[in-house]
């Protein structure tokens, strides 16, 4: 081996060591909680006045004035991309919130309860897994009164089933694991082994169930939006700007969709590649490879 | 060998148990007494029952006929088990979550001089479960379980996955502390010798396991 291409695979050798799963992980988790973050705060504090109508400036191509160009009133595309993805993190959270709430109560209560109460809660699980997502996003909007309330009543509303089965199975584990039982039979309540072994197992899968959520109902936000039962025209979300710009894109405004979709996708991915590694860290199976 | 006579500390009374409904009886009408400072070895082929019999003894499963009775009473099933047992997998007895000094003291405190007899070093504290090997997690496995309050050990091939000179050690200990205590045990073991070196009865399950495996 020459000399130079020994010292490229030593830099190379060390830099894989550099980037072990633990560094990985929290570079992608702080990047995107970073994204994230910025980007929910410049457009809560964003005015309105940034995407103003201009007509003068319709259709202008990408520019340093207006860095992802402007749409067919003369808006700027960028102070609107950002706006929107603002819109559908805030719905995004909420709806994680709302539906890790549901999944963790029906899950555990599943898993511990057992019988006629477990059968009901799984039957649920299945009802709402059987229907196509997408169907029964619209159904709820719809039945909600579209707008803003409607996509946000609907992505909360749904997004429970997988979290459900996913809290009930590892609970139930949990139970039944040996040192579990132990610890009944040297005399410790229901609640203390709740509490000293069940919650700090189950935890860190709810968590990472959260985080993997998180992207799904942003994606679900924006495509109700697209199909027009969600946002209404005049508010600035992905989904919104992304179905206007489709009138547009044959006779070649390209740029009304690539960049809004690219910052969308940007957030869904640095979000789930963070899930993928915070899973493959905290569980101890794979804890322990590079 | 020493004779004990009087009421049986332990007693297993017409007991039956199946993995299921309908599936085939495991145990089958299987009666057992164990007196107080006694220990029996509990011995017979593999898949015989031995453990599920070790699990329905420590209050561990629930049989479907009969029951287990503790000193003339019926097994508590809240508070802490005067029976206890010790298992064949350390490594299934301990949550992998909690570092070695929670587990030990799980349900009291054993006392330094315990620990040292017993070979547990003081940097093990600190580890995870997964950072010992299984001869070590035995320890604390049999160490957690020797509080006052346990009265009756079930040992389910406890030291198999030791080396000799460690399993002569754990035994001389664990014989030494139900000796002074006057605690019962019953011991499952492949090991005819150790039975017999252990023991001062052996019961061969077979023999007194009814259930029917040709019907």
């Amino acid at each position: 081996m020459s000399d130079r291409s020994f010292q490229k695979a030593q830099k190379r050798a060390a830099a894989e060591i550099f980037w072990n799963r633990r560094r990985r992980t929290l570079f992608v988790l702080g990047a995107a909680v970073l994204y994230l973050t910025v980007t929910l705060a410049a457009g809560w504090f964003m005015s309105p006045e940034c995407y103003d109508i201009d007509y003068s400036a319709k259709f202008t191509a990408p520019c340093p004035a207006h860095l992802f160009g402007t749409d067919y009133m003369g808006r700027d595309m960028f102070f609107r991309s950002v706006k929107g993805l603002s819109n559908s993190i805030g719905v995004g959270i909420l709806a994680s919130a709302v539906s890790s709430v549901i999944a963790l109560i029906l899950g555990t209560a599943a898993a511990l309860q057992g019988g006629a109460l477990d059968r009901f809660i799984n039957w649920c699980v299945d009802l709402c897994m059987g229907i196509p997502h997408l169907i029964l996003l619209i159904l709820i909007s719809f039945m909600a009164g579209k707008g803003g309330r409607g996509v946000l009543i609907a992505v909360a509303l749904t997004h429970w089933p997988e979290l459900t089965r996913l809290v009930r199975a590892e609970v139930l584990q949990i139970r039944s694991a040996r040192y579990v039982q132990a610890s009944y039979r040297m005399g410790k309540t229901r609640r203390e082994v709740a509490k000293e072994h069940i919650l700090p197992q189950a935890l860190p899968v709810y968590l990472i169930g959260v985080v993997l959520l998180f992207p799904h109902a942003i994606m679900h936000e924006a495509a109700i939006t697209f199909l027009g039962f969600g946002f209404p025209a005049e508010v600035p979300a992905i989904g919104v700007i992304l179905s206007e710009s489709m009138n547009h894109i044959t006779t070649g405004k390209w740029w009304m969709a690539v960049f809004p979709g690219l910052m969308l996708l940007t957030a869904v991915m640095l979000l789930d590649a963070a899930g993928e590694n915070l899973k493959r860290l905290l569980n101890p199976n794979s804890g322990n490879e590079a | 060998m020493q004779k004990f006579h009087g009421e049986p500390a332990l007693q297993a009374a017409h007991i039956s148990f199946r993995y299921q409904k309908n599936a085939p009886w495991v145990l089958k009408d299987v009666n057992l007494e164990v007196e107080a400072g006694e220990r029996v070895a509990l011995v017979g082929p593999s898949g015989c029952g031995k453990s599920t019999l070790a699990g329905i003894l420590a209050g561990y499963e629930i049989p479907e006929s009969g029951e287990v009775l503790w000193e003339g009473r019926p097994l508590e099933r809240r508070g802490y088990c005067p029976v206890q047992m010790i298992g064949q997998h350390p490594e299934q007895a301990v949550n992998p979550r909690w570092r070695m000094e929670k587990i030990l003291r799980e349900c009291w405190n054993p006392k330094e001089e315990l620990l040292q007899r017993m070979g547990i070093e003081k940097s093990w504290m600190t580890r995870w479960p997964n950072e010992l090997s299984g001869g070590e997690l035995q320890r604390f496995c049999i160490a957690r379980v020797l509080g006052p309050e346990t009265k009756f050990l079930v040992c389910d091939e406890i030291s198999t996955m030791l080396d000799v000179i460690t399993q002569a050690q754990i035994w001389q200990i664990l014989l030494e502390e139900t000796e002074r205590r006057r605690m019962g045990m019953l011991v499952i073991t492949h090991n005819r010798t150790l039975a017999e070196r252990v023991c001062s009865r052996i019961v061969n399950l077979e023999e007194i396991n009814h259930e029917a495996s040709f019907d």
